[in-house]
This record gives C-alpha cells, sequence and structure tokens, in this order.
C-alpha cells in the first residue's frame, strides 16, 4: 500500500507509520518541521530495512494553503495513493485553554477547521485513484460533552461527526473513511497528566488501526475496551456527568 | 503537574517531577536530569529535589543510522535494548555489551557504562562508543569522541547522565554467526568449586556468570549454578531469530512476608536441586540467556512495598576469590536477606572516569530494605574499601558520601571534568547530591 501520513513525527503517528513499513508499505511523510521529519524517516529506514529513506514533504496543519501542494507533491512521488493517516493536531487540558483564549482558538481552528479542511483535499486525491482509505485520529473526548474536554472534545465531536458524513457521502465511489477514537494513551500529548484506568500505548494503537483499515471499518477504538467505556459514559444520564469530574 | 513519586528499580520513590519528550532537541532549560526506563535500582535516576525536573527520554526512541559493513548504530538516548535487539537479531547483528536486562536504554547504558557477562574478554559498553551528543548545562550542544573534547566523552561514560543530557549515541554492534546461545550449565556445591569453575570457564566461553544461594551456609556455603554460553556456530532451532517471551507481569506489589528467608530458601532449593548434578548443554535464545527475568514483568514488586536494593561491588583481582569467600561469610554471619546473589569475574578497567568494573570479580546481591541494611551497606562499604575495591552506582541507594570517596581515587578527576562543564553543578540526582555532595 502506498501511504502519506501526517504526524508520523511523534507518537501514535510515529507508532502507526512504523507499523504500515514494517509490514512494507510505502510511506511518505508529511509534518510542519524539516528537522523532525528527516529524523523520523531515517529511522524507519533503519527499521524496515528500506534502500532509501522514506520521501518527506512540509504541510503545515496550521497553514491550509500548505495541504494542496503537499498533497500534489506526495502523489506524485507515490505513483498512487491508497491511504491517507492524518493523526496531527492540538491538545491541551481544559485548565490550559480556560487561560489561553488564543489556543483555545488555535485547537478548535486546527482539530475542526483545517482537519477538515486538509481530509476535503485528500479524499479527492483518493477518489481520482478509484478509491483508497482516509484514516484520521479523532478521539473518545468527541463522544459525550464532558467537563475536562469541553473544547477539545467538542473540535473532535465535530470532526468525528463529519468523518461519519464522509463516509456515508462517498462510500459507494470508493472511498473507506476510518474514524480512530483512542483513549487515553501513553504519549508525549499526554505526558504529565495522571493515566486514568485502561490507559494504553502507541504500539498497541497502531496494531488495533491496521486491523481496522484492513477490516475497512468505519470506527475503531483503540485499546478495544475504550468502546465499551465510552457506551457506558455516553447513557450516564446529565446528573451523573454535572457532578462527576471525568 | 505537581510533585509525583518517582522510582528507580528498587521501589524507593522520591517526590520530584517528571515529563516525557519524544524530541530531545527540544528539551526545556530547566531540566536536571534525564532519566530511561528507571532500571537503575536506587536514586542514580531520581530528581535531586522536590522542584526538580527530569525528563524521560523513552519516547525518543529514534535509530538515526546504521551502517551495514560496519555495524555502527546511531540512535536517539531513548531507544531500548530490547527494541534493538528486534530490530537487528533477526538481521545477525547484535550489541556487543549488554547488562542483565533489556529494559534500558542506550542512554543509560553509556550513563553506568554497563557491563555484561562478557566483561572478562569484551568489557564494558562505553567501548564500544563512538560518539556522544550532549546537551551540557549552559545549553550547548556538543558532539564527542575519543579526539573531540575526549575529557567530556570519558566523564560522560559511567558518569550516571551528570555530566550533561546524552541526546544521541553512535555505538558498535557485533556481527553474530546466528541468532542462538550455545549454553552450558555446572552445578556446584561450595564456594570454591563455584570459584573454580568460574575461573576456568572464563578461559573457555565469552558470556560467564554464577548464581549463588545467598541464603546457604555451612558446608553449603557459596552453592550455585554457573551458565557458560556464546553465540551459537550454526544456525539452531531453525534460521529465524527467537522472539522475546511475552511478559507475564506481576499484577500488584505483593505483601512484604512473600519474600522471606524461608520462601526465598525453597526457592533456591528448588533451583539448585531441579539443575541437577550433571553439567546441561543447551540451545537458548537470547533473550532467555541474557534477559531471564525480563520474562517476568514488574518483578521488583515481589518485594512489596519496602523495596529492595541491590549491593554490587568489585573486588580486585589479587583479593577477588578470597573476598567473595568473605563475603558470603559476612552475608551469612550477618543473616542477611541476600535474596539473589550473583557472581561473575571482570576484566579490564573501563577508560570511562567513574566505570565500575576493575579486574577482579564481582558480587550482586538484592537486599530487601529493612532496618539493617543501612549498617549492612556501610559493612561492607568499608569491607570493599579495605580490599581496594568499589560499589556500582546504578545499584547503590545507601553508600555514603566518604565511603565512595575513599574507594574512588578517580573522583577527584571526574569531578573537575564535571566542573568544567557544570561549574554551579546545575545537572544532578537525588544520587550526586547524596554521594558527591551536590546541593540540593
Amino acid at each position: 500500500m502506498n501511504c502519506i501520513v501526517l504526524g508520523a513525527t511523534k507518537g501514535m503517528g510515529r507508532a502507526l507509520t512504523r507499523a504500515l513499513v514494517a509490514r512494507g508499505d510505502t510511506v511518505c511523510l508529511l509534518g510542519r518541521n524539516q528537522e523532525a521529519l528527516q529524523k523520523t524517516a531515517r529511522d524507519l529506514q533503519v527499521r524496515g530495512d528500506l534502500e532509501q529513506e522514506p520521501q518527506t514533504v512540509l504541510c503545515d496543519l496550521e497553514e491550509p494553503e500548505t495541504f494542496s501542494k503537499a498533497l500534489d507533491v506526495a502523489v506524485m512521488v507515490l505513483g498512487e495513493v491508497n491511504l491517507v493517516v492524518i493523526t496531527a493536531g492540538v491538545f491541551a487540558t481544559q485548565d490550559v485553554l480556560d487561560n489561553d483564549v488564543r489556543l483555545a482558538q488555535q485547537l478548535m481552528q486546527v482539530d475542526f477547521v483545517q482537519t477538515i479542511e486538509f481530509c476535503e483535499q485528500a479524499k479527492e486525491r483518493l477518489l481520482r485513484n478509484g478509491g483508497g482509505t482516509l484514516c484520521v485520529f479523532s478521539s473518545v473526548a468527541g463522544d459525550r460533552g464532558r467537563a475536562p474536554s469541553r473544547v477539545y472534545g467538542a473540535a473532535k465531536a465535530g470532526l468525528s461527526t463529519y468523518l461519519e458524513a464522509l463516509d456515508h457521502r462517498y462510500h459507494q465511489e470508493g472511498l473507506r473513511v476510518l474514524c480512530v477514537k483512542p483513549g487515553f494513551i501513553r504519549t508525549s500529548m499526554t505526558a504529565g497528566l495522571a493515566p486514568p484506568p485502561f490507559a494504553g500505548n502507541a504500539d498497541g494503537v497502531a496494531k488495533r488501526v491496521i486491523s481496522a483499515i484492513d477490516g475497512q471499518k468505519p470506527v475503531v477504538y483503540a485499546p478495544a475496551i475504550w468502546r465499551w467505556v465510552m457506551l457506558v459514559i455516553r447513557f450516564l444520564p446529565r446528573f451523573i456527568m454535572r457532578r462527576s469530574r471525568f | 503537574m505537581s510533585g509525583q513519586l518517582i522510582s528507580g528499580w528498587g521501589r524507593v520513590g522520591i517526590v520530584g517531577k517528571e515529563i516525557h519528550t519524544d524530541d530531545l532537541s527540544q528539551l526545556p532549560p530547566e531540566i536536571t536530569l534525564c532519566r530511561g526506563l528507571g532500571r537503575s535500582y536506587g536514586d542514580a535516576s531520581l530528581p535531586a529535589s522536590p522542584q526538580s525536573v527530569v525528563a524521560c527520554t523513552t519516547l525518543a526512541d529514534r535509530l538515526l543510522h546504521f551502517e551495514p559493513n560496519s555495524g555502527r548504530v546511531k540512535s536517539e538516548a531513548g531507544v531500548s535494548l530490547r527494541m534493538l535487539a528486534r530490530v537487528f537479531l533477526p538481521r545477525g547483528w547484535f550489541v556487543p555489551v549488554t547488562p542483565g536486562t533489556s529494559e534500558v536504554t542506550v542512554g543509560g547504558m553509556v550513563a553506568a557504562d554497563v557491563h555484561g557477562k562478557n566483561h572478562h574478554v569484551d568489557g564494558c559498553f562505553g567501548s564500544y562508543v563512538d560518539e556522544l551528543l550532549i546537551r551540557v548545562a549552559d545549553g550547548r550542544t556538543i558532539v564527542c569522541n575519543r579526539n573531540n573534547e575526549p575529557d567530556l566523552f570519558w566523564a560522560t561514560i559511567g558518569g550516571m547522565g551528570l555530566t550533561g543530557h546524552i541526546l544521541e549515541v553512535t555505538f558498535r554492534m557485533n556481527r553474530i554467526p546466528s541468532p542462538w546461545i550455545s549454553a552450558e550449565s555446572v552445578r556446584v556445591n561450595d564456594i570454591d568449586t563455584l570459584l573454580t569453575e568460574l575461573r576456568e570457564s572464563s578461559n573457555d566461553w565469552p558470556f560467564t556468570v554464577a548464581w549463588v544461594d545467598g541464603l546457604s551456609g555451612g558446608r553449603n556455603l557459596g552453592r550455585g549454578i554457573v551458565y557458560k554460553g556464546r553465540w551459537s556456530k550454526r544456525t539452531a532451532n531453525g534460521l529465524s531469530a527467537a522472539a522475546p517471551r511475552q511478559a507475564r507481569a506481576v499484577p500488584c506489589d505483593l505483601p512484604n512476608w512473600v519474600l522471606n528467608r524461608w520462601s526465598v530458601g525453597r526457592f533456591n532449593d528448588v533451583t539448585y536441586y531441579r539443575h541437577g548434578a550433571r553439567t546441561r548443554v543447551y540451545t537458548q535464545s537470547p533473550y532467555d540467556f541474557f534477559y531471564p527475568l525480563d520474562s517476568v514483568g514488574n518483578w521488583n514488586r515481589v518485594y512489596g512495598r519496602r523495596g529492595f536494593t541491590q549491593y554490587q561491588c568489585v573486588i580486585p583481582e589479587k583479593h577477588g576469590e578470597e573476598g567473595m569467600r568473605q563475603l558470603l561469610q559476612h552475608l551469612s554471619e550477618r543473616h542477611a536477606n541476600a535474596f539473589l546473589c550473583v557472581i561473575k569475574n571482570c576484566g579490564d578497567e573501563g577508560h570511562g572516569l567513574l566505570s565500575f568494573p576493575l579486574s577482579g570479580m564481582s558480587a550482586a546481591i538484592d537486599l530487601p530494605i529493612d532496618r539493617h541494611t543501612q549498617d549492612l551497606v556501610d559493612f561492607l562499604n568499608e569491607w570493599v574499601i579495605g580490599l581496594g575495591g568499589r560499589i556500582y552506582l546504578a545499584k547503590d541507594a545507601f553508600t555514603r558520601a566518604e565511603h565512595f570517596k575513599a574507594m574512588e581515587p578517580r573522583l577527584a578527576h571526574w569531578k573537575s571534568v564535571r566542573c568544567r562543564w557544570d561549574p554551579t553543578l546545575r545537572i544532578r540526582s537525588a544520587q550526586s547530591v547524596r554521594i558527591f555532595g551536590d546541593p540540593e
């Protein structure tokens, strides 16, 4: 499979890209920091015993004008694209966002508006190919409005809804949309937060996401238990949600 | 992110702050120490004070370069040995020196200048390190090697991460004839036979180590099993490399009383008698040979909440064998709870300014922490000083500053190099406060 990955330099994106390379997929890395991209490309080369480093292309989720060109270059490099992965995004706890309006705006802009814009453009390239998979990292935070993730959760809820609609609209034309909903995963994004029960790791997520891509699933929770955790949380009555701290 | 309890492998925690970063080039300036997988037993990887911030490097796990001709690898400091083995063992490469667990980072291996079962022939890991990228106290990033800033290079190898933050490590891997180990083990019924067996086998075998029943006494003092190994010449068990065993983890802290003299004594009996009197010859996966304890995740929990420490010392050649006898006698006479005891012979001293091993014999003893531990360590340290030996900082939690100073003639030189790069001793650990007298 030929894959474009936006966000391969860190956390779950790094783990997923390694897993893709390990099974023989060809990847092209998109990101905003050339040095980080380069190091990640070299890491993939060494681990995968590849003859050449994977190609890297500068692309910043905060700057929508970079999307089109980056995707075009990536498509040119790969020839044909079967999978586009987006793991990049902005994260901050609600406490931090409460004290930083600009960061909150940036988060909403990047995680919702610009991610959707990127998906729209990626979808075009995949459809031109006759189809393919668009794998986007949303979050369990979007499954229910919860006090500790008011803004982040809202952005991810919007993203999840968009992905569902995208699947409805283009499934028959061959587009497979996968909405990944990670629970609490130990990465640099969540560093410093106390892990709740059922915290997972990036390699475990990568494994599950790959089998969801192969199985053409529309939604995947990782670790698997979070599907049931969120099912319970979705059905909790408001009077409990108002009193709870999660 | 207020203070949290951070602990080493011995599980005696202290309060501090720990951050995780996957990009070491972006380390915040307030970081006072980098730590890897926290396998040092004592306080070597712990923050100097509750306000200190330490950075965990395990997310910085990228392999940056590999030369298939020479086996040279350049990696970020957070790459674990387990990961290295998984990537390179199937391709016919292995680290030239490995400690007894694969759950260590390359940065930690440099900082502790780790040694392994082959120290008597191959020396420490530091001998195979070609270059280091270090962020020193003033924020500069320095490339150092044997020619460029050699003082910083050798002070960092075995320098417990105190000379600067280790960001990248370039080291050499060894070509191995097959991904399997040809091993042999012999049961011995007392310390004299054990020492003879160890001495003789070290002439023929690159990997040797002896497990000793630390609770044995009298006629059986020092009974144990000597393990020997070498890389298998032909490819046994098919062509492919073994996969690491799926670790089964100890799910929670066991109560303190579970490990006691009686239960460990019976465990040792079983280990000893099950081996049988005959020499065993077998082929083993390197994971099982080098890292037997890695197959039990969080095995440190079996010691319970009291935690434990390891006392590891090395005794110079001329007193080596006699030293091992004396050590076991001391442990036996003081009824020390020496629950795990490992002896091996060491080769020449490395170039690392604070590198632990020296030509002689080394013993490592796991001890549950109780109110006698400090006295026992003090007593043993004075005995070690008398014989011209020293202790291993990566294991230590109890040694006093004056004792370490007395056993380490190289300390002044190391301190002077460290001071040159970090005059205010900004980079420090709980251990450096305790042993080197750094400000808190």
